[in-house]
């Protein structure tokens, strides 16, 4: 156990010390997490509010459908996403395949389903409340659309943040379409499969407890965020 | 307290009353719960629905604004003012919708969807929340008020569209008195501005208080319909009459 022990001790000094290469590591994770989960917000809240706001034949199969997609394996959307961008394929002109836009392509691909998913759960149990007086109102189901997002800010944090968690913790994806290139494409859990093949576990798993870290934080803060949302907006 | 004496509100438009309901059925799941309601409600004085719980008041209701689709029937306005029926009536609900943000911008969303130009909200905002005493609050958030408050300021929104005419679905069931009062005396200024007010009670006192007609309803039936002093005097049916005595009725 004393590997444990040890790492920790490791992670700790690379904290404190802002190790450079670390710092540059958990920087680029950030980016390319972040980025994709606020892309994949702005594409897939509307999209899973609009699923349970508007009715139209089909909705229940696009529902299933995006269901089914939050359990896409990261592999499978890395090595279609390297399709795509490799030099002979349809978007291989735009150049990206091993640089952190392929990555964020990628995640984006991985979160938006989870990220639509919740929100149409959310917005349904929501709009259930809200339906007879918006329409009383005259509201257009676009509008609707909207003040859905906007009412349920608070739960769709947790969206949010459940995207987040999938798209740094992901592995499998961001290898095949990123490469693992050293200060270019190299992110904490590329690092971490990188310094456990090569057989260096106290590196490894100390990046390990940096992630654990970088992840507790972003929900401390959100957590923070929340508390002083209700306590200002109710 | 006479209704010919009432105004129409805002004479800019013409009216979209009288509305005229026919032949209504409304089943769920093979269950009837509004069988051949016909009734035409004009315009002026105050229409309350009253009957026991579970008389479909509350259906009734939801089927004249439009929210619910009637299974059978029709429901129909027929003043000249027709065409802009939608926008020319409010609801309000027993337990009030409120969306989660402050008291004024609750009204001024009402607003912004009725398309008030948006110079002209805060001024309605202001005058809402005034008349419904609620002036002090208007950047208190909304889901933080109390159950009266909430309910007055529901009103307040409805109000500040200045519908023709207003439907209010059992508006105070679950208030405490000193919010019932101040509810009821919205609901009588709303009145006096020349809105229809057209709403649901299963409360005797308050039938008493506001009505100047009374449409009974039990079992999805329309069972009476009279001027409220000659409904509450002299009722003509039996079930009205046991209602009245303060009976369960079968």
């Amino acid at each position: 156990m004393n590997e444990f022990g040890d790492a920790f001790y490791t992670a700790l000094m690379m904290i404190v010390s802002a190790n450079p290469d670390l710092m540059e590591i958990v920087g680029l994770s950030l980016r390319v997490s972040f980025s994709a989960v606020l892309i994949a917000a702005v594409l897939g809240m509307p999209l899973g509010a609009a699923l349970a706001v508007f009715a139209f034949p089909g909705r229940r199969a696009v529902v299933v459908a995006i269901n089914a997609l939050m359990g896409l394996p990261p592999v499978v959307v890395g090595l279609t996403v390297y399709l795509m961008l490799s030099r002979g394929g349809p978007l291989g002109v735009l150049g990206l395949l091993f640089t952190p836009s392929a990555m964020i392509v990628a995640q984006v691909i991985l979160v938006m389903p989870i990220i639509a998913a919740l929100t149409r759960q959310t917005v349904e149990d929501l709009w259930f409340e809200y339906r007879e007086q918006l329409v009383s109102l005259g509201v257009t189901p676009r509008r609707a659309v909207w003040t859905m997002l906007w009412d349920g800010r608070i739960t769709l944090l947790t969206a949010f943040l459940a995207g987040f968690g999938r798209a740094s913790a992901e592995v499998g994806a961001v290898i095949i379409v990123g490469g693992n290139i050293d200060h270019l494409t190299r992110v904490m859990t590329t690092a971490i499969a990188l310094e456990t093949s090569k057989g260096d576990l106290a590196l490894a798993l100390a990046l390990g407890f940096v992630l654990l870290a970088v992840s507790f934080a972003v929900n401390a803060a959100a957590q923070i965020l929340r508390d002083m949302v209700v306590r200002a907006q109710g | 307290m006479g209704a010919s004496t009432i105004q129409p509100p805002t004479i800019l438009a013409p009216t979209i009353l009288p509305l005229a309901i026919e032949g209504l059925f409304y089943a769920v799941a093979g269950r009837t719960l509004i069988e051949s309601l016909s009734v035409e409600i004009a315009a002026g004085s105050r229409t309350v629905i009253l009957g026991p719980n579970g008389a479909g008041k509350s259906l009734c209701l939801r089927l004249a604004h439009g929210l619910i689709v009637p299974t059978a029937g029709t429901v129909t306005w027929k003043g000249p003012g027709a065409a802009q029926a939608k926008l020319r009536q409010a609801m309000v609900f027993q337990r009030p919708v409120l969306l989660r943000r402050s008291a004024a911008a609750n009204i001024s969303y009402a607003l912004a969807v009725r398309g008030v130009p948006q110079a002209a909200r805060p001024g309605r905002v202001e005058e809402a929340l005034t008349r419904a005493g609620l002036a002090g609050l208007s950047d208190r958030p909304a889901r933080m008020m109390s159950g009266g408050e909430q309910q007055k300021l529901a009103l307040a929104r409805a109000w500040a569209l200045n519908p023709e005419v207003l439907f209010l679905d059992e508006p105070t069931a679950s208030l405490d008195p000193a919010a019932v009062r101040a509810v009821e005396s919205m609901i009588q200024a709303i009145h006096e501005g020349g809105t229809k007010i057209v709403m649901t009670t299963h409360d005797l006192g308050q039938a008493k208080r506001l009505a100047d007609e009374v449409l009974f309803l039990h079992n999805g039936h329309l069972i009476e319909r009279a001027p409220a002093e000659q409904f509450f005097d002299c009722p003509s049916t039996e079930q009205a009459a046991a209602f009245l005595r303060g009976e369960i009725l079968a």
